[in-house]
């Protein structure tokens, strides 16, 4: 093997000038080894963690896992300078088991395996716990079509119904740049204000019981692959959705220049709205309680459809009234 | 020449769920170099199984996967015209699924 590393030592790393390049940061385009990296990679993070002022010592926070590599990469990284600057924190591992055969038995064996290897403690909760039905038993009744917005719905509540559980101060989920970046284009392209002036902010929901933070939220999604590339067994990219075509078109814009993904995010948080524009506005669903800009939340809508059992039709029909959100996907 | 081919992020199921592919692949005679632009040619038609335009897009991988060249990323090392030599360990990982 050794000979062959021959082509790749000609070039140093730009920060420690002795061990050779190992990738290119897409934020900075240099060219660092693994191990400043390593170090760079979580340094940063820290930095966001402590500038932000995302936490304060003695918290109780849930880290949403999903067993998937940004929350896999985010509890190890939040254990490791939780532990190295002395933060304080109480950290738990939440994850939603959705009850679909056969998707979550890797994702959530990986989520046990984090709760021993990290030492967190990992609470599962079910959507047939919290809503009475399973994705399976759901798809059963309105087939195949249309199943990802109940999915989608459902898992959002999920991870605060669970944070209520533990009784967290805050939720921390994985959503990294590239995500951020998507959101910020799909809501233009919606036309959803509201969503675009809440979705770059790194802390949401300060007035609800559980706010959700993104220490990931300058992190770039090529760093977040490679970073555990040698730290952990390779199961944990578990191959689910791929996604649409904004994604894509962030990838290809990524590949032209780089900086294109900070960007955007960017300009999403300097995006303003003329005070004049009338805004939903945020009440609670008179039903569960849960934030939600119209009379029920959108869970209740599609819970009430479900057990019905004359559910997606009817629901079709009853989306154009007034009082009745169309149903988005985020 | 031997290389060690290896898939991941879900690219795997692109090669019927195999993440690690020991190949002989025979350079080519006039130019008697491998780059990886002729790998990339080759994989996509010896390995890839189904959907190759989750892995590549025109002479290239699609954007989003991410390709490391002896654990070093191939962007340091030219890219598509990144040279290989016996043994190289060749790593795609696609960064286009769930987190």
């Amino acid at each position: 093997m050794e000979g062959n590393h021959e082509k790749a030592r000609v070039r140093l790393c730009y920060l420690c000038n002795q061990r050779r390049a190992a990738l290119k940061r897409p934020k900075t385009l240099e060219q660092i080894c693994r191990e400043c990296f390593y170090e760079v990679f979580e340094e940063e993070i820290h930095q966001v963690i402590v500038k932000n002022q995302l936490f304060k010592p003695g918290e109780r926070i849930a880290i949403g896992a999903s067993g998937g590599k940004d929350s896999t990469v985010l509890a190890y990284v939040l254990s490791e300078l939780n532990r190295r600057h002395n933060y304080g924190l109480d950290l738990f591992l939440l994850s939603v088991d959705e009850g679909i055969t056969g998707y979550r038995d890797d994702s959530l064996e990986t989520v046990k395996r984090n709760e021993l290897q990290y030492g967190l403690p990992l609470k599962i909760v079910s959507y047939k716990d919290l809503y009475g039905w399973t994705m399976d038993e759901i798809v059963k009744t309105i087939g195949l079509k249309n199943n990802c917005t109940f999915c989608g719905v459902f898992r959002r509540q999920a991870l605060d119904r669970g944070a209520a559980l533990l009784k967290v101060d805050k939720l921390v989920t994985g959503h990294n740049a590239d995500d951020i970046a998507e959101t910020v284009l799909l809501n233009i392209l919606r036309g959803d204000i509201a969503r675009l002036s809440r979705c770059t902010s790194i802390t949401t929901g300060e007035d609800g019981p559980i706010p959700r933070c993104k220490p990931f939220k300058y992190t770039y999604e090529k760093e977040i692959v490679i970073y555990p590339y040698e730290y952990f067994v390779a199961g944990i990219y578990s191959p689910n959705a791929y996604r649409g075509f904004a994604r894509e078109f962030i990838k290809d814009l990524e590949r032209m220049r780089p900086r294109a993904i900070l960007d955007i995010i960017k300009s999403g948080e300097d995006f303003r709205i003329s005070t004049s524009t009338k805004m939903p506005e945020q009440g609670i669903c008179e039903r569960c309680g849960y934030i939600s800009s119209q009379k029920w939340c959108k869970a209740c809508v599609l819970l009430e459809g479900l057990n019905k059992a004359d559910s997606w039709c009817q629901l079709k029909v009853r989306r154009n009234e007034p009082g009745i959100t169309v149903i988005a996907l985020y | 020449m031997q290389l060690t081919l290896e898939f991941g992020g879900g690219l795997e199921l692109l090669c019927d769920s195999v993440k690690i592919h020991d190949v002989n692949v025979i350079p080519n005679l006039e130019a008697d170099k491998l780059t990886m632009k002729d790998l990339l040619v080759w994989v996509r038609t010896n390995v890839i199984k189904e959907r190759p335009e989750m892995f590549m897009k025109d002479d290239s991988v699609r954007p989003g996967v991410l390709v490391l060249v002896n654990d070093c990323d191939w962007e340091l090392s030219g890219q598509l015209d990144t040279p290989l030599e016996e043994k190289d360990v060749v790593v795609f990982i696609s960064t286009l699924h769930g987190g």
